[in-house]
């Protein structure tokens, strides 16, 4: 079981590359602190379960909050998202590991979200309902693309969740001294709660909450770390280059990005995966308009950029702190204990003591429930939305679409758990990859092509949406990840480990072949539809609004 | 949408102006990022050496000044379309608005 936590989130895709960030599993006595600060988080986020069930009544409020988000709280929302356990723990191992490259990752994340802002956000929030489904449903055919689109959601949701299952099984096991089944279980049950009784109001605030914590908590590290060294980031990164073995190879670019194929197909996977993750999509329907769907992506993208800054300091300061004499205790048989990613937990330790540590510990396992909330009601919403309500009874009413989303989330509750015990041993880094190749070439195509095209019909959209999805997987499984490390293959049939370049081109190709072939009168109808598609886009006239849908 | 009024919005000058100006603004902005952003990661590519210059007689180098400003000016052009955008464009919006109320 390796580089799990590094796998826990966006940036994973390609973080396997980072050589040894062995997170390994050993159990270690509890925690206390860190257990009475989680039971504290715990408590708080249980008590707004249960104030958000009170207000959690219509299909709105359960799949959006209602449209009630300010701008400024889904920015935070948003940012919580991104701030996964991975890239706070993750990223500031990586640094930890090898320096400068850690930051490469941090910048192609942030990258994503001007371009999602000029292209998507607003119209999002202006043609869509409740899933970004909706948007590529609203002209086509309801039937085929709300099937279509319902599986990839489901197929990227399911695959980052076991990840993030195995990873918070993993934390728990080292920050608590649980065992790791009770670990995935006990976030599975969690997640239940949330997402069942809360909906997306109690989903959005315990993301909040989570976000305030983590940002105040890694603010504190970063001021403790600076203050050691007046402040001065060069008197740091002195220090860390006499530290570290690798010296002033640190402070530059390393081995993680090889040759240019690799490089822009990481840059593809990177933006448009983020661009066709349905959890983090949903965000823009918790806001009333497509005005508070822009400030939010400007708070979100302010926040995530300060978040990787002070995550740089954080992981230069773990170099420092933990190769000195403080940092001995840390170690076992001569390696970190609990593996790399475990550096930024150190050094809470380091700098704050037990209190402290438990803070960390507790916002860190707080980070996967938020994130793994926040997945399971964009898979509910996939599966109640667009095939229960859209597919399979068009006739359902409000109350059996929520039912059915709450027994949905229920069974993604237990497939998680179930999963994520099967999995324990099993190497997860192919399943992010997965997830990260299949948002960026089956659902970003279509849902930017049915924005942007005119000319694109069903049957395009329908058969493009398919290659793209079987080009990803086909290409992960034969890529050096699945073909090599898990099958134990020679050589990798498909040299590159990032698919995206090709099965995205791919998606792209087939979506315009099979629309502008298509000669049927369904494609006039639809190509006629997209003036008013397109003002609605635009505009916002005719959009949901704020409380009533 | 009805008929009646997409045919309106359509003919109004205005919404032709909203989109030129908002298509201009976010693909000029789109492009900026892009090419920044390649520009960066083909450097990391093919010729990282360059990063690896140090700043003064210090061990820090451009490559962290140069993944800051990647950071700063990314928010920034958020911030710009934005401003625009939730200024000018809501505005023009809030005319088309006016215009055609009487149909909608």
């Amino acid at each position: 079981m390796f580089k799990i936590l590094a796998l826990l989130s966006i940036f994973a895709v390609s973080v396997f590359a980072a050589g040894d960030a062995n997170f390994e599993a050993t159990q270690r006595e509890l925690n206390i602190p860190a257990i009475i600060m989680f039971f504290i988080f715990v408590g708080a986020t249980l008590g707004i379960t249960y104030w958000a069930a009170k207000k959690t009544k219509s299909a709105s409020d359960f799949y959006t909050a209602g449209g009630g988000i300010s701008g400024f709280q889904n920015g935070m929302a948003i940012a919580g998202d991104y701030m996964s356990a991975a890239s706070f723990l993750g990223i500031s191992g990586l640094v930890y590991l090898s320096g400068y490259d850690g930051l490469i990752y941090a910048v192609g994340f942030l990258v994503g979200w001007p371009v999602i802002l000029f292209l998507l956000a607003e119209r999002l929030r202006n043609l869509g309902k409740f899933t970004f489904t909706d948007i590529a449903a609203f002209r086509l055919g309801q039937k085929e693309i709300r099937t279509l689109a319902a599986f990839g959601s489901l197929a990227v949701v399911t695959l980052y969740l076991i990840a993030q299952m195995v990873g918070s099984g993993k934390l728990i096991q080292v920050l608590f001294g649980l065992e790791y089944e009770y670990a995935v279980l006990l976030v599975g049950v969690m997640m239940i709660i949330y997402v069942t009784f809360g909906g997306m109001l109690a989903t959005t605030w315990v993301q909040i909450i989570k976000a305030v914590l983590l940002l105040s908590g890694v603010s504190f590290m970063g001021f403790m770390v600076l203050s050691h060294f007046g402040f001065s980031f060069e008197a740091l990164a002195t220090k860390a280059v006499e530290s570290h073995e690798k010296g002033q190879a640190i402070m530059a670019p390393g081995g993680f990005i090889s040759d240019p194929i690799s490089a822009i197909s990481l840059g593809l996977a990177l933006m448009l995966g983020t661009a066709g993750l349905p959890h983090v999509l949903m965000r823009f329907f918790t806001v009333g308009n497509a005005k508070e769907a822009r400030k939010s992506v400007v708070y979100a993208t302010g926040f995530i950029g300060y978040f990787y800054l002070v995550i740089a300091v954080i992981g230069l300061g773990a170099i420092v702190f933990l190769n000195s004499d403080a940092g001995a205790q840390y170690f076992v048989d001569g390696k970190l204990f609990g593996g790399n990613n475990m550096a930024a937990i150190h050094l809470s330790h380091i700098v704050g003591g037990n209190i402290f540590l438990g803070f960390i510990s507790a916002v860190a396992f707080a980070t996967i429930l938020a994130v793994v909330a926040g997945l399971t009601l964009a898979g509910a919403s996939a599966i109640s939305h667009d095939l229960y309500a859209s597919v399979i009874n068009p006739n359902a009413t409000e109350e059996q679409e929520i039912r059915v989303s709450k027994i949905a989330v229920i069974v993604i509750g237990i497939v998680g758990v179930v999963l994520g015990i099967a999995f324990e041993q099993q190497n997860i880094a192919f399943m992010v990859g997965l997830a990260f190749a299949i948002a960026a070439s089956a659902n970003f195509p279509i849902l930017f092509l049915s924005i942007y095209w005119r000319k694109l019909t069903t049957r395009g959209a329908f058969i493009g949406g398919i290659v793209g999805l079987a080009t990803a997987v086909i290409l992960v499984v034969i890529g050096p990840i699945v073909w090599v490390q898990i099958l134990g293959n020679e050589e990798a049939l498909f040299p590159y480990k990032h698919p995206a370049l090709f099965s995205v081109t791919a998606a792209f190709i087939a979506i315009w072949f099979f629309s502008i072939t298509d000669k049927s009168q369904r494609a006039k109808d639809e190509e006629k539809a997209f003036e008013a598609q397109n003002i609605r886009a635009q505009t916002g006239f005719g959009a949901a609004g704020a409380v009533d849908h | 949408m009805k008929d009646e009024l997409v045919e309106r919005i359509e003919n109004n000058p205005k919404y032709d102006e909203l989109v030129s100006k908002k298509n201009s603004l976010g693909i000029k902005l789109g492009i900026f990022v892009l090419v920044m952003f390649y520009a960066y990661i083909l450097t990391i590519a093919f010729n990282k050496e360059i990063l690896a210059t140090k700043i003064g007689d210090g061990v820090t180098t451009i490559a962290f000044p140069i993944a800051l400003a990647i950071l700063i000016i990314s928010f920034l052009t958020t911030l710009v379309y934005v401003k625009k955008a939730n200024g000018e464009f809501e505005d023009l919006i809030n005319d088309i608005k006016d215009d055609v109320k009487d149909v909608m």
